[in-house]
């Protein structure tokens, strides 16, 4: 009983030591498993790449471990909102033609205008003129937005650069950098620019926004504002807030590049260039060189007549 | 012996001066009074914005422009007084130079602040050099008015170190105010070697000089000259606004000698002759200027292309013609004319000619600045009647005048502070008559 009550113990001891032996063995074993399993998953992620697709339509491949997520704007709105704004829009050319023969000078373009970009009623991104050239010429209604020239006169004199042309032919002007010495305007032969003497009245309830250089909302007092083409409009694929305002079907926009352009009333869209061949197209004093983007279609064969009580206003200037 | 006391009689006299009497602390009071008051309205500028102006977005442009193109033009005396008369071997034009200088330098700097009133956001004005773009115009004033403003500064310091040396030698100030003066006077002692060093830098910065100044008023001129703008679309606006500058120039010169002499005793060393010399100076600059304005206006005159002669019109028979032709009658013509006689190139009658063509030359930037303004190529419609026809507002006029009174200030300062008149030239100049008369 006594061989057999030692026996166990005899076994157990031996036992024991050997489930230590294991123990330690399986621990090492298990141990260097997982460690070379962790590094092996390391050099694994590492090699890992992934597909992304840029801006310009390209697919590449990177380094999972360098790619990140995007930044959404929030915070850096500002600075967001900017950048966009002097890029503009790859691969377009924007113009504008208006039809002088259409226009009956109904002012919803400029309603609309003062609207979308909180002007006040004074000041004029696009302006209806009464136009008389000379004496015997007829008179005619004539909207001016900014001409948004391909040789602007405006951005060469800009000690700041806070008014530029865009690759898509829109100039801007952004006032978070404008000093306010108005020598823009001073260069502008169109008289397109307009300036916040005093403080806006949008102001109050624009406080707080986030300043969008293609609306050119919150204006700014001491600084320049002109028509943007409606360029926030636009980079959502849609025309102009005067383009679509006007009742007349007086605006065409659209693409150079694609050679097309939309009647903001029909919404019909056509060459154009073959638009202003067939009506005789034509730029505001070509002979200052600035080389505009806004078209105009002579006013032949008018399908109003001109007011009686702008006629004055029209020849004013007309030798007498 | 008699040598040595005309010596000492003459630093005494051209020191007499420096001093702090009632009748300088009662002109600095008031000038100091009437800048504050001039400062509140800029205060009330900056808290309503440019609305207090008369400007509209179409006059954008108005009295503060034309008062900076004034500044710089007066500034520009300095150039021709010390360095083109001076390098020309005008010595009559010697015991001038201090003025000029003075006069130079304090138009030249307030120029600067001149502009920074006409911005609307005039808490940016970093910008130029943070985004600064070298294709604008503004750029290359800012660049060459502070080069000239510099080099105005040396040329009015250099030929003063002797001068500073009596200061602390002779004046019956204060030891400290004397120290001050002795620093500033950069251990002069009058060697050969000295006087030769400050003899040729003298030279040099006169050289130097005249391009610079040339270009302020060139690069201020293409400020107009470079926009499509029916009458500033010029090829002669440079040499028209540079001969321009020479007379509002002369006429502030003759103006401060004036006074300097009657107030400061001067009258052995600003004498009849200087004011006969500087009458001339004055009838030889403005018939140039006359030729360069008959150059800018017959010609758009004559041809009247369509937008011009809206233009010629309304400064010849419209808005604008009493002004236009009362500058070109009594700040051009009229001093032509009376300055041929000897009898009015005196003192007295010199003074009021000198206030006329000053005045005249004022105006005369408010007739190229505004009316281009007030006629675009494109009707002004759809617009407040007052932004068709520009009209200054009391508070722009004060804003206006802010300037002119800074100017005053510092030519006050400075002219109480140096001799007026060279001492140690005048002394030199002794020298070479005695030596002559052996």
């Amino acid at each position: 009983m006594s061989e057999k009550n030692e026996k166990p113990k005899k076994r157990t001891r031996r036992e024991f030591l050997q489930d230590i032996g294991l123990v330690g063995v399986g621990t090492l074993i298990g141990g260097s498993a997982i460690f070379a399993g962790i590094n092996y998953d390391k050099k694994k992620n590492a090699a890992e790449r992934v597909r992304v697709l840029t801006a310009e339509n390209e697919l590449l491949e990177i380094d999972k471990s360098e790619a990140s997520k995007v930044v959404k704007p929030n915070l850096e709105n500002l600075t967001y909102l900017q950048k966009q704004g002097r890029e503009g829009l790859p691969g377009k050319r924007f113009v504008m033609v208006i039809d002088l023969s259409k226009c009956r000078n109904a002012r919803k373009c400029m309603a609309a205008c003062n609207e979308a970009h909180h002007l006040r009623p004074e000041q004029h991104h696009i302006n209806v003129l009464k136009m008389q050239d000379s004496k015997n010429t007829p008179a005619y209604y004539m909207p001016k937005p900014c001409q948004h020239c391909d040789n602007p006169p405006c951005t060469a004199v800009c000690p700041v650069d806070a008014t530029f042309k865009r690759a898509d032919g829109i100039v801007l002007i952004d006032n978070e950098r404008c000093i306010g010495c108005r020598f823009c305007i001073a260069a502008c032969p169109y008289s397109a620019r307009v300036f916040n003497w005093a403080e806006p009245i949008h102001s109050l309830e624009d406080e707080g926004k986030t300043y969008n250089v293609e609306l050119n909302v919150p204006q700014k007092k001491g600084t320049i504002s002109k028509c943007l083409f409606s360029a926030d409009r636009v980079r959502e694929g849609k025309l102009p807030y005067c383009v679509s305002a006007c009742p007349n079907g007086v605006y065409y926009f659209g693409d150079e590049n694609e050679d097309a352009v939309t009647n903001g009333t029909t919404k019909e869209t056509v060459r154009f260039r073959k638009l202003l061949e067939d009506n005789g197209g034509y730029t505001l004093m070509p002979e200052l060189g600035t080389h505009p983007r806004v078209y105009y279609l002579p006013p032949k064969g008018k399908e109003y007549p001109f007011q009686d009580k702008d006629k004055e206003e029209a020849g004013e200037r007309l030798e007498s | 012996m008699a040598k040595n006391n005309t010596a000492d009689k003459i630093t005494s006299d051209l020191l007499r001066s420096i001093r702090l009497n009632w009748s300088f602390k009662i002109w600095f009071a008031f000038l100091g009074a009437a800048l504050l008051v001039c400062l509140g309205a800029y205060g009330l500028q900056l808290k309503n914005g440019m609305v207090v102006t008369g400007l509209g977005d179409y006059v954008s442009w108005g009295m503060y422009i034309s008062n900076f193109v004034f500044f710089v033009a007066t500034s520009l005396i300095g150039m021709l007084i010390s360095a083109v008369l001076g390098l020309s071997g005008q010595k009559w034009a010697a015991p001038l130079t201090r003025i000029a200088e003075i006069i130079a330098l304090a138009f030249a700097a307030v120029a600067g602040l001149v502009i920074v009133m006409d911005m609307g956001r005039p808490e940016r004005l970093l910008n130029v050099f943070i985004h600064g773009r070298i294709q604008s115009p503004i750029l290359w004033d800012v660049t060459v008015i502070t080069i000239y403003m510099v080099i105005s500064a040396l040329f009015l310091y250099i030929p003063l170190i002797p001068d500073l040396k009596i200061c602390s030698e002779k004046l019956d100030v204060p030891p400290f105010v004397k120290n001050i003066y002795k620093i500033l006077s950069l251990n002069w002692a009058g060697t050969s070697e000295q006087k030769k060093l400050i003899e040729q830098s003298t030279r040099v910065i006169a050289i130097f000089i005249i391009p610079v100044a040339l270009a302020i008023h060139t690069v201020t001129s293409w400020l107009f000259a470079n926009t499509s703008r029916v009458g500033w679309d010029s090829t002669i606006f440079g040499p028209y606004f540079v001969t321009g500058a020479f007379v509002s120039g002369t006429a502030a010169v003759i103006i401060a000698m004036y006074f300097f002499r009657k107030n400061y005793k001067l009258e052995d060393y600003i004498t009849e002759k200087h004011f006969d010399m500087i009458g001339k100076l004055l009838v030889l600059v403005s018939l140039v200027y006359l030729y360069f304005n008959l150059n800018e206006y017959m010609v758009a005159g004559y041809k009247m292309k369509e937008f011009e002669a809206i233009l010629i019109r309304d400064l010849f028979s419209g808005n604008h013609a009493v002004l236009f032709w009362s500058v070109q009658l009594f700040g051009l013509v009229l001093p032509i004319i009376l300055l041929l006689f000897k009898k009015m190139r005196k003192p007295l009658p010199m003074l009021v000619i000198g206030i006329m063509v000053l005045i005249g030359a004022w105006f005369k930037r408010f007739i190229i600045v505004v009316p281009t303004m007030e006629h675009p190529y494109l009707p002004i419609q759809n617009v407040p009647m007052n932004w068709k026809i520009y009209t200054p507002t009391l508070i722009e006029t004060l804003v206006t005048i802010a300037p002119m009174i800074m100017v005053l200030l510092i030519i006050t300062v400075l002219a109480k502070l140096v001799p007026i008149v060279p001492i140690s030239e005048t002394l030199e100049q002794l020298e070479t008559t005695e030596e002559n008369k052996k």
